[in-house]
């Protein structure tokens, strides 16, 4: 599903920094990351470590996060079944603009 | 530095319809107040289906309510419920109803806030509240990114999301199954062939809404193994604007995780039914957006004040979703804490047990009489959702095909048919238990 064409008609000011931080150790085992799912603007990807495939450990992936994209719903941080999104609002006057909403 | 601003008497957060009303409130019982909102206009973070009812408006601004940026006022009403092939569709029309109308969150909270700005409201846009200020067990201000402001009186109106709520502790974190994610797309279409498609007198501003039920399901990314037809917790809308349409869903966040299906799959479903697909050929995308709908209810609500801070509109999860009314909810919690603002004030005290009063209006006004009678409809239609948003939709649609498809088949013959395929393709106990749920509803409702 082309998602970015969907994200590519919504307006931004994109903040200095992220205002989505994720505990990566936490998401590095987390088996199931909803958070790759549920999220309508497809904020967070995998980026997957090629480095120390141990075996029975196959989750040691940690999350990318596009937060400029990101719609301010806050939908991940109640799906994150850990807490493992600290979750804020972009500074004032940025993120998301809706015009037709 | 930061600056100290004194000598307000309330403060509210957040510039929807729940925080201008409270302010407005306010404002008319002759105090002062201040409302902070983190968007650098009004609106611009904020998204609906949707329609608001002009009669929640005229409530707090009986001068002007005619003057809101409406867009069309809804002629017609359709519960749309989908199968696989096509569609059952219950339509009401009613062109004189003018009580109902679409509006764009960006135009309509400016509005609002303009209309409050008149009365002498402050506004301080482009301002987000970080957190609470306490002295001695009372919220006494707030601090911004810049500033501190300090009243006796602050109440929050910021939202589904409350992060004030939850941080000083009135509200706790939602668990998925509490909300429903929605996400919706404006389209762009030109207004001739939107008036056409839709049925609306030419050049009126006659408008059309729909609800659709059903067709969703066979989402299910998760286990491919076991092969199961899933049903997800989603209900589709779509609303007419002078020249768009909006189309969208609410999907159980509980069920995204379960399934691990995205949003928006579930919406492009929803637009490749080919019922929706007549309805939004050729129009353009031109915004997509999501939100949260806190789904809690009566059951689930929060703490509704404490010593000097009380909670409105979504912020304290006041919302009858399954007539899409929010709005409304909003703007009358939000005149009601205002007013007991305005006692407190006049009193001196802004303690919790003076705050109830907010509460004790509350329960004598519609929204509590509205939630409690409706406080187990979402849960059990999520508990059912494989009969309401499924079985029923399609056998609706085999009953019009049986009377419609003419063949050389006895109709008697085809009657029995249909009604032993109703009882056997879903078990005496699954039908009962349908029964009773609606029952229980019904007399939820009524009595
Ligand atoms: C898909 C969908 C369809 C809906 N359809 C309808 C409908 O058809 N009719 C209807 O009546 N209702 C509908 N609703 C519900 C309705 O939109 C809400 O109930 C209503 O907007 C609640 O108003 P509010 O003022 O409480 O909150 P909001 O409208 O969410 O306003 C909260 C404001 O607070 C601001 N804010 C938040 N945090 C801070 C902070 N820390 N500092 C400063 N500012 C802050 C936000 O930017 C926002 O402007 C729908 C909702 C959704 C999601
Ligand atoms: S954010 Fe939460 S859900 Fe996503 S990977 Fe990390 S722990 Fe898992
Ligand atoms: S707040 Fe919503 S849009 Fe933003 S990252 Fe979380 S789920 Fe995605």
């Amino acid at each position: 599903m082309d998602i970015e064409k969907k994200l590519i008609n919504v307006k931004y000011i994109t903040d200095k920094t992220s205002h989505l931080i994720l505990n990566q150790e936490i998401c590095k085992v987390c088996e199931d990351k909803v958070c790759l799912n549920i999220c309508p603007a497809n904020v967070y990807k995998q980026c997957v470590s090629n480095e120390n495939e141990t075996e029975g450990t196959k989750n040691n992936d940690t999350i990318e996060v596009e937060y400029e994209n990101c719609l301010e719903c806050g939908a991940c941080k109640i799906a994150c079944p850990y807490g493992a999104i600290e979750w804020r609002y972009p500074s004032s006057g940025s993120g998301v603009i809706y015009k037709f909403s | 530095m930061e600056e100290i601003r004194k000598n307000i008497d309330a403060i509210v957060v957040g510039a929807g319809p729940a925080g201008i009303s409270a302010a407005l409130a306010i404002r008319r019982g002759g105090k002062s107040v201040v409302v902070l909102e983190r968007a650098s206009n009004a609106g611009t973070k904020n998204m609906f289906g949707g329609a608001v009812y002009l009669n929640s408006i005229k409530s707090i601004l009986p001068n002007s309510f005619q003057n809101a940026p409406y867009e069309r006022f809804m002629a017609h009403h359709t519960y749309s419920f989908l199968n696989e092939k096509g569609s059952v569709n219950i339509k009401s029309s009613d062109y004189e109803d003018k009580t109902t109308a679409t509006v764009m969150r960006p135009k309509f909270d400016a509005w609002l806030l303009e209309e409050a700005k008149k009365e002498g409201v402050f506004i301080a846009p482009k301002t987000l509240v970080k957190k609470l200020i306490f002295k001695n067990g009372a919220v006494v201000g707030v601090k911004t990114e810049l500033e501190k402001y300090y009243a006796p009186i602050v109440i929050l109106a910021d939202g589904v999301n409350s992060l004030l709520a939850k941080e000083i502790g009135l509200k706790r974190e939602y668990f998925p199954k509490d909300v429903v994610l929605s996400v919706k797309e404006t389209l762009k279409l030109d207004k001739n062939i939107l008036e056409e498609r839709f049925h609306l007198q030419k050049g009126s501003n006659e408008g059309a809404m729909y609800e659709f039920f059903g067709g969703l399901s066979g989402f299910c990314k998760g286990d491919t193994k076991k092969k199961r037809t899933v049903v997800p917790f989603a209900i589709g809308f779509l609303y007419t604007f002078k020249d768009t349409i909006s189309i969208g869903l609410g999907v159980s966040l509980e069920d995204l995780c379960e399934y691990k299906t995205k949003p928006y799959e579930i919406l492009e479903k929803l637009k490749s039914h080919p019922d929706v697909k007549n309805l939004i050929e050729g129009a353009v995308e031109s915004e997509y957006s999501a939100h949260l709908i806190p789904e809690g209810g009566y059951n689930n609500l929060p703490k509704l004040y404490a010593n000097g801070v009380m909670v409105v509109g979504d912020a304290a999860g006041l919302i009858n979703s399954a007539h899409f009314e929010g709005t409304n909810f909003a703007i009358e919690s939000g005149k009601l804490a205002g007013e007991t603002a305005v006692i407190a004030l006049n009193l001196g005290n802004y303690r919790h047990n003076i705050l109830k009063i907010y509460e004790d209006k509350l329960k004598k006004s519609f929204i509590f009489k509205d939630m409690k009678a409706y406080r187990n409809v979402v849960e059990t239609i999520y508990k059912r959702k494989k009969s309401m948003l499924k079985y029923y939709p399609e056998k609706m649609g085999e009953f019009f095909e049986l009377i419609n498809h003419v063949d050389n088949i006895p109709k008697k013959q085809k009657f029995r048919g249909f009604i032993r395929k109703f009882f056997t393709e879903r078990s005496i106990v699954e039908l009962f238990r349908d029964f009773k749920a609606a029952l229980k509803l019904f007399i939820d409702i009524i009595c």
